[in-house]
């Protein structure tokens, strides 16, 4: 038995562990891809195709031979990878933008509200399909349209705590100690509205890697050979009558992770940010 | 001030809220504006173009070929003069011919497709908010109950499942190991020779898992939303009032409470509609439905400029429309809304 206290914590923050858990796991199984993987995930088995699951081939083995775990663990490199540039980026742009536009206000917010609103109203996965069909559909470039296309929350949300912090007294002491305004809006104002950053950012790569693997599954993210998670499910479709394991695998991958991020983002918030309390 | 006589209260109302609308209509042809600026010059600055399937990747057509091939689509011009002649037409609802093989306009390639997506997305929608917004209710009235947690946990897999996955699942099960509905295309190959309810069984099948689909992926925010707005209302002090006047539960829920939480819920309508567009893309290809995502994914694949401006612009406008029709229904809806409230 466990004593009360520790079982009442664990109980409380049994979403923020299983999060955490989740996505302490996915990313050393991502990390350490070489090291795990049984087999090179582009190694064809040309002995052993389309086998389903079994001691030798944990995860079956997909049309060219090659083993379905191993692709999925390097899949995962992916997934993180995309996630997390691209986060990167639109929490870099967010966030810029969102304390020019609270500390400035006037036009200056007006202007980059407007855009914001411009953006919101972008039917945006139409937009990354095209510009990521014309631009050859890599990595880098998918996390850059990704970035581009997902900063507009962030914006607001900084904005918004921008316009509450430029009020306080220890901005004003800043000012007058002659802090350049570089300095008041990056070292004093951003530290104090970096919770909520961070709790966008972790439900952020969670959305980053749902529009990856569905530009994937579509034939327009990560290109064959290389694995990813998208585009492992667009290789099984065409055999889901004969080898369902293959379509299986790599979507309840991406269920577990995204299930993940978003536990650990949304008990942040519950814990940090008692007003976004829903 | 004395308060007004009821039909000039009401009559005020409808001033406001049409005031609003042409305030907002303004607005919207303003951002419409914005994002044909934005879009038109990325498309047009990527590289490759609309000539690329017929001429460099067709070995028997030159240099000469493209070049005329460019000029009867007007590509051989300045960007800005392009542009400016695209925007001219588009005032005259002229969306251009598709640069593709058929030449065909766009605005009559679209309206081919566009009843299909949207009725889909309709259904799907009405269906989201039937199963939804009871289960908010329940969720927030029960608070921490079994009930609530179970909704809480569907919740969260619901928003981690990816819409593509959860098609595939539905196929294998649905299609593939049960037999009982046919996994792609819109109708069967008899369908010509079906009776008219025979013709319309056959549709309904065919659409069965792409709208469920789409109901599925609009629940888990819906309810979610509906839980924590019904919470927020539940709140209240109004709430509070009506309870300590004796009212009954069911009263007090379905009919004070459950007006007011129901309003953020239509502005959630109004923004969901760039996400439904997004995701018909996906649904239309696995299903193999000749709808706006597919005719989209056709158009990017081919580069063909004038059609993706048409499809982005017509994306642009339903969200746009979708939005106010929502600012129109919390205007009717809530009181309280009046035009110079948005400024605040």
């Amino acid at each position: 038995m466990l004593p009360r206290a520790v079982k009442n914590a664990l109980g409380r923050h049994a979403m923020l562990l299983i999060g955490l858990f989740i996505v302490l796991g996915m990313s050393l199984a991502a990390l350490l891809a070489p090291a795990i993987a049984p087999y090179n995930p582009d190694a064809l088995h040309l002995n052993h195709i389309l086998e389903p699951p079994s001691s030798r081939f944990w995860l079956g083995t997909d049309r060219l031979g090659r083993d379905v775990f191993s692709r999925l663990l390097y899949g995962g490199r992916v997934s993180l990878w995309v996630g997390f540039v691209a986060v990167g980026i639109s929490i870099s742009i967010g966030t810029t933008l969102g304390l020019i536009s609270g500390y400035f206000r006037r036009w200056v917010d007006e202007t980059i509200m407007r855009i914001v609103d411009i953006m919101l109203c972008f039917p945006s996965f139409f937009l990354i399909l095209a510009v990521i069909a014309f631009l050859e559909p890599d990595l880098i470039n998918i996390m850059i349209v990704i970035g581009l296309t997902s900063w507009m929350g962030v914006t607001r949300l900084v904005r918004a705590e921008t316009l509450s912090l430029r009020e306080r007294e220890f901005v004003d002491a800043a000012r007058l100690a002659g802090s350049s305004t570089g300095k008041i809006l990056f070292c004093h104002i951003l530290p104090n509205a970096l919770a909520p950053v961070l709790i966008t950012a972790t439900l952020g790569v969670a959305g980053a890697i749902l529009v990856e693997s569905s530009l994937s599954f579509l034939g327009l993210g990560v290109q064959p050979p290389t694995a990813s998670w998208g585009n492992m499910l667009m290789e099984g479709k065409a055999v889901i009558e004969n080898a369902p394991w293959l379509s299986v695998y790599p979507g309840l991958a991406i269920l577990i992770t995204v299930l993940g991020y978003n536990l650990l983002g949304e008990s942040l918030r519950d814990i940090f940010d008692p007003r976004l309390r829903r | 001030m004395p308060p007004l006589p009821s039909h000039a209260r009401r009559h005020g109302r409808l001033t406001a809220i049409a005031a609003n609308v042409a305030r907002k209509t303004l607005w919207m042809l303003l951002v419409l504006w914005g994002i044909t600026l934005i879009s038109f010059w990325v498309i047009h600055l990527a590289p490759g173009s609309p000539t690329d399937m017929e001429t460099t990747l067709n070995p028997l057509a030159g240099e000469a070929a493209r070049q005329r091939l460019e000029a009867l689509y007007g590509l051989d011009r300045p960007l800005h003069v392009q542009y400016a002649d695209w925007l001219m037409r588009l005032l005259h609802f002229d969306f251009g011919n598709s640069m593709s093989a058929d030449s065909r306009p766009v605005l009559t390639k679209i309206m081919e497709r566009l009843p299909l997506t949207v009725g889909m997305n309709v259904t799907a929608m009405v269906l989201t908010l039937l199963i939804a917004i009871p289960v908010g209710i329940v969720s927030a009235c029960r608070r921490n109950s079994l009930l609530d947690r179970s909704v809480t946990v569907l919740v969260f897999l619901g928003f981690a499942m990816p819409s593509f996955w959860l098609a595939l699942l539905l196929m294998m099960l649905f299609g593939i190991e049960l037999q009982w509905l046919p996994i792609s295309g819109l109708t069967s190959m008899h369908y010509d020779q079906m009776s008219l309810w025979g013709k319309f069984c056959d549709l309904a099948r065919h659409l069965t898992l792409p709208i469920l689909v789409y109901t599925v992926g609009g629940l888990a925010g819906m309810s979610r939303y509906m839980r924590a707005c019904m919470l927020e209302v539940l709140q209240q002090d109004y709430i509070l009032t009506a309870r300590a006047k004796g009212l009954d539960e069911k009263n007090i829920i379905w009919r004070h409470a459950l007006r007011n939480a129901l309003l953020p819920v239509i502005t959630l309508l109004g923004l969901s509609v760039p996400g439904l567009i997004g995701g018909s893309v996906i649904i239309e290809s696995i299903f193999a439905l000749p709808g706006l995502g597919q005719l989209f994914y056709a158009a990017v694949m081919a580069r063909d400029y004038t059609m993706i401006m048409g499809n982005l612009v017509l994306g642009a406008v339903l969200t746009l429309f979708g939005n106010l029709l929502a600012d129109i229904c919390y205007g009717l809806a809530d009181p309280r809304i009046r035009s110079a409230k948005d400024d605040a």
